[in-house]
């Protein structure tokens, strides 16, 4: 079974240069960009992540990620600490991190276990059902979730002596767990069940008749998938200090669909792209609209119109682009080597031609 | 009482491998299975003949699980069966292939196989990467060289010629310990040359392998089988030896598409 997991050629370079350009980053960029930039990237990439584990391996495009994050968040803010003193129940950090994870997981499988059984258009307008039925839940309950103001105030515990909300120790938490989800989704691919879900995505029918419980299957896909999912929730609420209705609103729902399509959702670096690209646009978007004397608050406007070109001329996204332009150099580099070697023969007249 | 004594028989291996009584089929109004009762025994070889809509593959549907009977029972290997999701039938020895190729395209040759192998194995939940030594993809290996395809292990499964991917289809059922396998149409388009290749394949399973196979190719059918049963409009018309059904008129009346009179 070869080794997927090693881009090679002029990927292995790219990926060395990257991975080290981000590991250094403190070093040159100033706190907006480690902060509003990196953190941002990496928890929407994270939460991207999971949806393309989902769309891009086992063919279930869900709705319900952001969703699980948001409950993670909600989860935090509810058993840990914020300002809303009389709901917030103020229990030790290393309770209510594992507790949050399991129970925004759960949710998630729970999501999953009822969108598995339908397919296609039917699972999104599921997920999304639940999506916008947490959002509305969240915003019209005070006694669990303080309805529409949510929560302040909730910051992420004094570890280790640091405040983790700084700058730099805030991007390399984020950092780790984004590069953690990333490896373990690219290690993941290539395990049994990784592969088994790419087989159902392939052909379910099949997959049944190789005796797999194509059902049980895609429950434990969104399992794991909301893991990741509940962990990126957690750095979210701690990069806000504060959780909304509006944290996991159908806007930031669909954004998720956005940064994974836009990315691509055919490999896990594809989410990441999406996430950095949508970032950008949203914070510098606006500047960009106001010097051309347009109303800056049309944002939204320009990451549709980016949206749509890409889908447009890139069905798999900025991933996609990239492919196909690999695979033009290496068609060019093969005609001019031909080229070459003709032009050998033929100068060559001893030679046989 | 029948119920313990089944199990005995299944536990000591002397049940027949596939029992149906009364099956029927409808999809919607269109009866494309009607009562079907047949008998194989461990280890039978078993031709299925028919013309096309005689209900050979609605038969395989419902022995598989894929489209479960409507009406009747199945016991595989004593065991009823008939309500059973595919995945547990295939957990329990059967297999099958598809008329029409049913792989997974965007994977590799030794994926595929591999697949097949983890589906009968345990762990088809582990998310740890298969080592170097592991031993389902040994085996995965070895199967891929049992169907003459280890020169293209790494190739994507869409990248492969029909011949190859017919090959692949009888490699995946091959996995496991199979019991009993449905072959539904292994020759088709198939060329000569891998016709022949084809029927050595199929002689040389290990003798305690039955199968059922589907097949419009008389010369494959008859080389590969020790019984044949043959099939018109959705019900069984005649069972025996190749010898006597070769010799049979009404075989070459169904073939040439008129059917059997009504009497």
């Amino acid at each position: 079974m070869r080794d997927a997991a090693l881009p090679r050629g002029p990927g292995t370079a790219i990926a060395w240069l990257v991975g080290t350009v981000l590991l250094l980053m403190p070093a040159f960029a100033g706190d907006f960009v480690l902060f509003q930039i990196f953190g941002w990237t990496f928890i929407l990439g994270m939460i991207a992540l999971s949806l393309m584990f989902l769309a891009g391996y086992g063919g279930m495009v869900s709705l319900v990620q952001m969703t699980v994050a948001g409950c993670a968040a909600y989860m935090v803010a509810i058993f840990g600490n914020s300002a809303i003193t009389q709901i917030s129940l103020g229990w030790p950090w290393w309770i209510v991190i594992p507790l949050a994870i399991a129970i925004a997981t759960l949710f998630g499988t729970l999501a999953g276990a009822l969108a598995v059984r339908t397919q296609g258009i039917y699972t999104i307008m599921i997920t999304l059902a639940i999506a916008s039925a947490f959002f509305y839940f969240t915003r019209q309950n005070y006694v669990v979730f303080n309805g529409f103001s949510g929560f302040n105030g909730v910051l992420p515990p004094p570890l280790f002596g640091v405040d983790w909300r700084t700058p730099v120790p805030f991007y390399y938490l984020t950092l780790f767990w984004a590069a953690v989800s990333y490896f373990l989704v690219l290690y993941v691919s290539r395990s049994p069940f990784g592969l088994a879900l790419q087989g159902i995505r392939d052909n379910p029918r099949r997959m049944e008749a190789l005796g797999f419980n194509v059902t049980m299957h895609r429950i434990a896909a969104y399992a794991f998938a909301s893991a990741i999912a509940a962990v990126a929730g957690v750095l979210l609420v701690w990069l806000n200090a504060q959780v909304s209705p509006g944290t996991a609103g159908i806007g930031p729902v669909i954004d998720i669909l956005i940064i994974a399509v836009v990315g691509g959702i055919s490999r896990p670096i594809g989410p990441f792209i999406g996430a950095i690209i949508y970032v950008l646009l949203r914070t510098f978007a606006l500047d960009f609209l106001v010097s051309l004397g347009l109303a800056g608050e049309r944002f939204q406007l320009l990451i549709g119109a980016g949206f749509l070109a890409i889908v447009f001329w890139s069905p798999d996204g900025v991933l996609g682009l990239w492919e196909r332009t690999r695979a033009r150099i290496a068609a060019r580099d093969r005609t001019r080597r031909t080229a070459v070697l003709h032009q050998a023969i033929r100068g060559n007249p001893g030679g046989r031609a | 009482m029948r119920e313990p004594v089944a199990h005995r028989l299944s536990a000591t291996g002397t049940a027949n491998a596939l029992e149906l009584r009364g099956v029927s089929r409808y999809f919607g109004a269109l009866a494309a299975l009607q009562d079907v009762t047949m008998t194989v025994r461990a280890g039978e070889r078993r031709a299925v003949l028919g013309s096309n809509g005689a209900g050979k593959t609605t038969l395989f549907n419902c022995v598989s699980g894929d489209y479960p009977p409507t009406a009747g029972t199945i016991r595989m290997f004593g065991e009823d069966v008939t309500g059973f999701p595919p995945h547990e039938r295939i957990r329990r020895g059967l297999r099958r292939t598809y008329q029409i190729s049913l792989l997974f395209g965007g994977l590799s040759v030794i994926d595929n196989i591999y697949l097949a192998c983890r589906g009968v194995a345990r762990a088809r939940y582990s998310m740890l990467r298969p080592r170097r030594g592991d031993g389902l993809l040994a085996t995965a290996h070895e199967l891929a060289h049992a169907v003459h395809l280890e020169q293209v292990q790494e190739t994507r499964v869409s990248e492969l010629s029909h011949g190859q991917q017919r090959q692949l289809e009888i490699a995946l059922a091959l996995a496991g310990a199979p019991r009993f396998i449905l072959f539904d149409e292994p020759a088709a388009g198939l060329s000569p040359t891998e016709r022949r290749e084809l029927v050595i394949i199929l002689r040389n399973l290990p003798e305690h392998i039955g199968y059922i196979v589907i097949e419009h190719d008389m010369d494959v059918a008859l080389q590969v089988s020790d019984s044949v049963t043959l099939m018109h409009n959705g019900r069984i018309f005649r069972e025996g030896k190749p010898s006597e059904i070769e010799s049979d008129p009404m075989v070459q009346e169904i073939y040439l598409g008129k059917g059997p009179s009504s009497d």
